[in-house]
């Protein structure tokens, strides 16, 4: 693995696509169809506010008692005939999915949307060692064909054109005839359909991600719209589950209260159309299902983050609410974060995972206008925890260059005076009024279809959290 | 040390415990046994009708097609018209559901098919499990009964619901499993299911029909 984060140039991949400028047609449509949407379903449901409440105080208490809920899980999981494996990096968490593959005589491998995966950099290991990973969510399968990363946890193409994606389909899809038409948006999904269809049916194993991880029951949870990620988990030989230990959630009812806030603050739905609940292998008197089920249970420096004031990152539950409300986001798209976690859930998660000293100017990606904590469904403190890491750079005095760096990115954005503007005009509204005040994206010079990015990124060895603390202990 | 435990010893270094403390793991277990239920949505705490009425609201608010017959016995003559009216063939796959296996088929010309599917089949019967008035949800369980490959393999998936089976919220249906299954217990795979598949990732537009079913057809039994 050689590739690297990009995100230690992270201003000059922001500036880089404020000035491509060609952006996106694409991007405008996250105004419409992410805010309002979530807006509408929030209004919809006048417990929304209490079961942010209870959603945030199930994961603050499922996190103080991690290590307890992570064995009853593990323990459940056994029970139900299934396989655990733990993982203290990302190296060792390829190697485990990689043995896993082996052992199934696997030559290609289906997989469900999942970032655990993005964050390990499983589809080039797998690759390397002779197994075809398949991407089958519709938007993972665009960027794959492309050689891309997300550039959006819940929407990875959302930077990509119409008239881009039906070039690439022409591109990759050579045995079609060049002659069909794929004028329409229906046409293309139903080339993808077909086309992954075939590759459904042979895979020898899937991999998904999860949602959530049940300790009462030993089961994974994984919450899609496409019906994918239940094609990769149902029909291959083998089920393998890659997720991070901070998923885990003590019962089915603590399940269904984070499962409230999920759809609607990712997508505006009241549900997404498939919540799936995988408990184990095939049982006797199942017909369908895998023969084998494994979790991979991946630390990658979160336990580090626990007992210190990162330790709320970890409730996230991946909804991307707070991208889709990020000024900074919206003109300089995803790539530009340079790792696999834009917009501010990023800037506060990259640092921690891959160290500060290559991320260290990602807090300041923000003009600390408040959405996104605002919209956050588990009331992450997202810029408070931008400003520690802030605070640490200068206290720690890690690395001068990296804090003067972050002086650097706020008198970019200072030059940039509409930006600058955008951001106090966004802090002074209510999240309700943006919803509505139609206009005060869309009128926005556009940035960020950042498509060079095609070095994806594997973070190695220890991370910040882990260094300093070995250090304080001394 | 294996990977499990440096896992283990970083979490409870972190967490400033060892992990033995007997008033801290009685408070998970406490967890575990109650399960609290946290906060349930007035919207479906409605009788029989409002719960039914919300239902179906709900279910055609995301696409799915939803038809109403009083009993057990008129199932395979609306799926006949399902069927014809989408000018889909008449044949269809379906697990060994004691109930659906009662059901008059022979009356129609529906050619019926038992067992998994292959993704050969255009259209599958499947019956639910329960369903969730909150928000439109079909829940079903794995087994030969229902296979999960039917549930989205096939283009047209068409799933039967008791009205006696349907509950105001998810939270219900965790005490109807724990009921059916045991505590702690739970069958293979449980799908819920809210209209049929769809992918926004082409300019976030929603477009049906993505991996799973492209349509989904939900027959009430009343009676
Ligand atoms: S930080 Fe909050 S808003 Fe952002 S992805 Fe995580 S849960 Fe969603």
């Amino acid at each position: 693995m050689s590739s690297r984060p990009t995100s230690h140039t992270f201003k000059d991949n922001a500036a880089k696509a404020i000035q491509d400028g060609g952006v996106p047609r694409a991007l405008k449509n996250v105004r419409q169809n992410f805010i309002d949407k979530r807006v509408k379903a929030v209004e919809a449901l006048p417990e929304f506010e209490a079961l942010r409440e209870s959603a945030k105080e199930i994961k603050n208490h499922t996190l103080e008692h991690l290590d307890l809920y992570l064995e009853r899980y593990e323990q459940k999981v056994k029970e139900s005939g299934g396989h655990v494996h733990f993982a203290v990096d990302a190296a060792e968490a390829r190697a485990i999915v990689l043995d896993i593959c082996r052992k199934a005589g696997a030559r290609t491998v289906t997989k469900g949307k999942s970032m655990i995966t993005e964050e390990i950099g499983l589809n080039a290991h797998l690759e390397a060692n002779g197994v075809v990973p398949v991407e089958t969510d519709l938007g993972e399968y665009i960027i794959q064909l492309r050689g891309e990363a997300p550039s959006h946890i819940i929407a990875p193409a959302v930077h990509l054109t119409k008239d881009q994606i039906e070039a690439d389909f022409r591109r990759v899809h050579t045995n079609l005839d060049p002659k069909r038409d794929l004028t329409e948006k229906t046409s293309l999904l139903t080339e993808a359909r077909t086309m992954l269809r075939e590759k459904f049916l042979v895979a020898d194993v899937g991999i998904t991600g999860a949602n959530f991880l049940i300790a009462e029951t030993g089961t994974s949870v994984i919450v899609t719209n496409e019906g994918n990620g239940d094609l990769t988990q149902l029909l291959p030989r083998v089920h393998v589950v890659v997720a991070s230990i901070e998923k885990v959630v003590p019962t089915l009812e603590d399940t269904s209260q984070i499962l409230r806030v999920l759809a609607r603050s990712a997508t505006g739905q009241e549900m997404s159309v498939y919540t799936t609940l995988s408990t184990g292998p095939r049982r006797a008197t199942d017909v369908d299902g895998p023969e084998e089920y494994h979790v991979v249970l991946l630390d990658n420096g979160r336990s580090a983050m626990l007992g210190t004031e990162f330790q709320d990152m970890l409730r996230c539950i991946r909804c991307a609410a707070c991208m889709n409300h990020c000024p900074v986001y919206h003109q300089i798209g995803g790539h530009a974060y340079g790792w696999i976690y834009p917009g501010p859930m990023g800037s506060v998660l990259t640092p921690s995972l891959i160290g500060v000293d290559k991320a260290g100017h990602l807090p300041n990606a923000s003009t600390f206008c408040g959405r996104c904590e605002s919209v956050c469904p588990m009331k992450i403190p997202l810029p408070k925890m931008m400003r520690h890491w802030r605070e640490r750079e200068f206290e720690r005095n890690l690395n001068p260059a990296v804090a003067r760096y972050g002086l650097g990115f706020w008198a970019f954005f200072a030059k940039k005076p509409w930006l600058y503007r955008l951001s106090t005009r966004l802090a002074a509204k209510s999240m309700k009024l943006l919803g509505r005040n139609k206009g005060s994206f869309q009128s926005l010079p556009g940035a960020g279809a950042w498509t060079q990015y095609r070095d994806f990124a594997v973070p190695e060895g220890e991370t910040f959290q882990a260094k300093w603390k070995k250090r304080a202990a001394k | 040390m294996t990977s499990r435990d440096t896992i283990f010893a970083s979490i409870r270094r972190s967490l400033a415990v060892k992990g033995d403390e007997r008033i801290r793991a009685s408070i998970a277990e406490d967890r575990l046994d109650r399960s609290p239920k946290g906060v349930i949505p007035a919207r479906a705490q409605l009788d029989a009708a409002g719960k039914l009425r919300l239902f179906v609201e709900k279910a055609e608010g995301v696409q799915a097609t939803v038809a109403r017959v009083a009993s057990a016995k008129d199932v395979p003559g609306e799926v006949a018209r399902y069927l014809r009216d989408n000018n889909l063939p008449a044949a269809l796959r379906m697990g060994d559901d004691p109930r659906l296996s009662a059901m008059p088929w022979k009356e129609t010309s529906i050619d019926v098919e038992k067992g998994r599917s292959h993704g050969l089949d255009l259209s599958a019967i499947s019956h639910a499990e329960s369903a969730i008035a909150e928000t439109g949800t079909l829940a079903l369980v794995s087994g030969h009964e229902n296979p999960t490959t039917l549930n989205f393999l096939p283009d047209n998936h068409i799933v039967v619901l008791h009205a006696a089976d349907l509950v105001s919220d998810l939270e219900t249906i965790w005490q109807r499993i724990r009921k059916k299954f045991g505590k702690g217990e739970m069958p293979r795979t449980v799908n819920f299911i809210t209209g049929p598949s769809r992918s926004g990732d082409i300019e976030q537009t929603i477009l049906l029909g993505a991996h799973g079913p492209r349509a989904l057809h939900i027959v009430v039994v009343e009676g």
